[in-house]
């Protein structure tokens, strides 16, 4: 083992961790936003009540991020110092720019958000929740420029052993930039629906909650009906732009092992073999690759063997990791149009093999997105700015034992993080939303400023 | 340019250590208060801005990485250890604030993982420090290192003291009180220990103190007064102490960016060499001219929103 290896394990661990998080926050901080809104404007306590229930799941998950965030954003310092210095330049500010008017912003409204419900008026907080959801959508733009710039570089200069920037504009709005922050977004958005439809499933098949369900599950069904076909497009341009700039990733992505191969099939399954150059057991649909990705049946692909083997990225978890989230991809689109399809005169709510389906689905967006990072990060091997930077090169010079003794910590702590984590999430989601019924009685009548406040005073009463 | 980001730095870093001061200096405090009751309020106190505290860190980070990547690059990994150790405990006090209201048979292992961690936290960035001001971070683990990271502990504990001073009352507060006075007699033998031996074993220190001693007398001397109003604000008053003991700090940090500068890592590279290109700085400085000012404003106003004391029913989400 040297520090290399376990310093990139580091870091592949740290960061597995981490996306998770902010994954499932940013479309939740929105969808959370939009029923506090709705419950503004159309005054269904309904509304209020699912707005307040996810807000606790949020809130934990949103702490977790925080605190796997931090951790990132040293270890490109400790671990990867020679990095820190070649690109700190181009990335810093970048960075300094997501804490600016992302981070600072999110935790400085977080706090009303959460706490705020007696504090400040309905409206105000309203506008906390808003400015939270901002923030979120803020940091991901700039922590996506970040990364696309590793892995699409442009706008820059060579000065003094240093990239340093010469075009801001360029920099941040980097070749693959568009297409990376769109596919992210949605990603984002359909984990936090996909995760609200399965959890709403789960309570219309346990016979609890109903009304609650039905509504949250309807808003999720809403979303994904939109958004999973819509990802399905964008997830295609992005491609098309990978083929265009990043041509090695992609040949791993498909499994293209000749140096051009024109009437590319598509593989749907095959064992990439990096010693033999080839795949073993393929199975493909002919022509299909090619008329995808050059929109012509005899359209040219860049393959592996077209780069040295040292510029090649390790094939197999490139291959499998694409083939997982387009498959994901795929059965979301399926189940957006099946499940919206049932919904109509209420069919779904009876329909206990789909809301099965949903249930385990609740993980899919998540998953999915895990495995398109996947693609996109270890494709990129072996540069960490691609065609400019070796990850090999800029590895801190540490003692070997310093290294394994810090990675060690990292799996112990993040182990007892997760576990931690989906204990309370659980206990959150097995609680489930305050009894309506009783509620409701006493919303009547009452005038519309001062209810929350009643709201929340016989929620406590709850012992909520 | 390169002046303004590193007065930036100290900037955030102050930030930084007054505001996460007083949020880590409760858990320091964890061990005075073992009533389940009194925990209960401590970290309600502070629930609702612990995140923002802790921003402050993450801008220190990159805002050294952006402006000073040099120094960014040569720091982190001889601190590796420390940091590494640092980012754990934040992880368990951080987590501790979400599950710990929502625990009932694990709530101990809650208290542990935010007493414990913040005490954690506080020892490594007194390590740090100490290792830094002493020898650029050479002798991580030396005699002088241990004793500025006692006093960083001792240093918070009182943040956290003071703090809860102010928003807490009755018995509790008076509790807090009583904590107080130790532990400024403890910052006060510390912050004089730590002057007087760094000033006597750093020679770049020592003459950059006797070189300017005409003008660099009143750092030591107005540290003094704040300390003699702090005593006397812990009869009577409410914030007076907590806000003599952020002065205390600022007073503390002066006096060492004073013997350091123009150094950023003490022996190796001073704050011109490691600075990074005009690009870099130009492109941010749009950026903290605005949002810095904003967030200050922000910041303060949530503060608003929350002011007065905690009590028995706050709030929960």
């Amino acid at each position: 083992m040297d520090v290399a290896l376990l310093s990139r394990i580091q870091f592949a661990w740290t960061v597995s961790f981490h996306i998770i998080f902010p994954t499932m926050t940013i479309g939740l901080a929105v969808l959370i936003a939009l029923w506090e809104g709705l419950w503004l404007k159309t005054r269904d306590p309904r509304y209020l009540q699912l707005a307040k229930f996810w807000i606790k799941p949020f809130a934990i998950t949103f702490g977790s991020g925080v605190v796997t965030g931090i951790v990132l954003s040293y270890e490109f310092g400790t671990n990867f110092s020679e990095f820190s210095h070649l690109v700190g330049p181009v990335l810093g500010p970048l960075m300094t720019y997501e804490v600016l008017t992302a981070f600072f912003l999110e935790a400085g409204f977080l706090g009303i958000m959460l706490f705020g419900w007696q504090r400040v008026g309905e409206k105000l907080h309203f506008f906390a929740t808003v400015v939270v959801a901002i923030g979120t959508v803020i940091s991901a733009f700039w922590i996506l420029a970040a990364n696309s710039w590793m892995q699409t570089p442009a706008g820059y200069e060579f000065v003094n052993g240093q990239y340093i920037p010469a075009d801001w504009f360029k920099v941040i709005f980097n070749p693959s930039f568009p297409y990376r922050l769109a596919h992210m977004l949605l990603a984002t958005f359909l984990t936090a629906s996909f995760l609200v439809a399965g959890i709403s499933a789960w309570y219309l098949l346990k016979g609890r909650d109903q009304e609650f369900a039905k509504r949250g599950l309807s808003t999720a069904l809403w979303v994904v009906l939109f958004l999973a076909p819509l990802q399905a497009w964008v997830g295609d341009e992005h491609g098309l732009n990978v083929k265009e700039h990043q041509p090695i990733k992609l040949a791993a992505m498909e499994g293209i092992w000749p140096a051009t191969e024109s009437h590319a099939g598509l593989r749907l399954f095959a064992w990439p073999d990096e010693e033999a150059e080839t795949n073993h057991f393929e199975v493909e649909v002919p022509y299909l690759a090619s008329l995808i990705l050059t929109h012509s049946f005899d359209g040219e692909l860049q393959g592996l063997k077209s780069v040295p083997p040292e510029d090649r990225p390790p094939v197999k978890p490139v291959f499998f990791s694409f083939r997982v989230m387009v498959g994901l991809g795929l059965l979301m689109v399926v189940m957006a149009f099946w499940a919206n399809w049932r919904r109509r005169g209420g069919k779904l709510w009876e329909d206990r093999f789909t809301l099965r389906v949903l249930t385990w689905m609740t993980p899919a967006g998540l998953v999915a997105t895990l495995a398109g990072w996947y693609v996109v990060e270890i494709g990129r091997q072996p540069w960490l700015v691609n065609g400019l930077v070796r990850t090999e090169q800029v590895v801190s010079d540490l003692p070997v034992e310093r290294v394994a003794l810090s990675l060690g910590l990292f799996v112990v702590t993040y182990l007892l993080l997760s576990w931690a984590f989906l204990h309370f999430y659980r206990k959150l989601i097995r609680k489930g939303p305050p009894d309506m019924a009783k509620l409701e009685k006493q919303l009547i009548g009452m005038e519309a400023p001062g209810y929350a406040l009643n709201w929340v005073r016989e929620l406590k009463r709850e012992g909520f | 340019m390169e002046l303004f980001y590193f007065l930036l730095l100290g900037f955030a870093i102050l930030m930084y250590v007054v505001l996460d001061g007083f949020d880590l200096g409760l858990g320091i405090l964890f061990p005075v208060f073992p009533e389940q009751h009194d925990r209960d309020m401590m970290m309600r106190s502070v629930s609702h801005v612990w995140d923002g505290n802790e921003t402050w860190l993450v801008f220190g980070g990159v805002i050294l990485m952006g402006a000073f990547p040099a120094a960014y690059a040569t720091l982190l990994p001889i601190l590796y250890l420390p940091i590494v150790l640092m980012l754990v405990a934040l992880i368990f006090r951080g987590i501790a604030f979400e599950y710990r209201f929502k625990a009932k048979s694990s709530r101990r292992w809650w208290d542990l993982a935010f007493g414990l961690g913040s005490s954690v936290v506080a020892f490594c960035q007194g390590l740090m420090l100490g290792s830094l001001v002493e020898s650029g971070g050479q002798t991580l683990l030396s005699p002088f290192s241990v004793l500025t990271a006692f006093a960083v502990m001792a240093g918070y504990a009182l943040l956290g003291a003071t703090y809860l001073v102010v928003k807490s009352s009755g018995q509790l507060q008076a509790k807090a009180r009583a904590a107080s006075k130790p532990l400024l007699v403890a910052v006060m033998l510390a912050m004089v220990a730590v002057s007087l031996w760094n000033f006597a074993s750093v020679p770049s220190v020592q003459a950059k103190w006797l070189a300017n001693l005409g003008w660099l007398w009143p750092i030591p001397l107005i540290t003094g007064a704040i300390a003699l109003v702090l005593w006397q604000g812990l009869k009577r008053s409410e914030v007076l102490p907590f806000f003599c003991t952020i002065a205390l700090f600022v007073m503390g940090f002066l006096g060492l960016v004073v013997g350091l500068f123009p150094q950023l890592v003490p022996g190796q590279l001073n704050l011109f060499e490691a600075a990074a290109p005009v690009q870099s700085l130009k492109f941010m400085l749009p950026g903290v001219l605005i949002f810095v000012p904003l967030i200050l404003g922000y910041t303060l106003w949530g503060y608003r929103i929350f002011r007065g004391k905690v009590h028995d029913f706050e709030e929960g989400y």
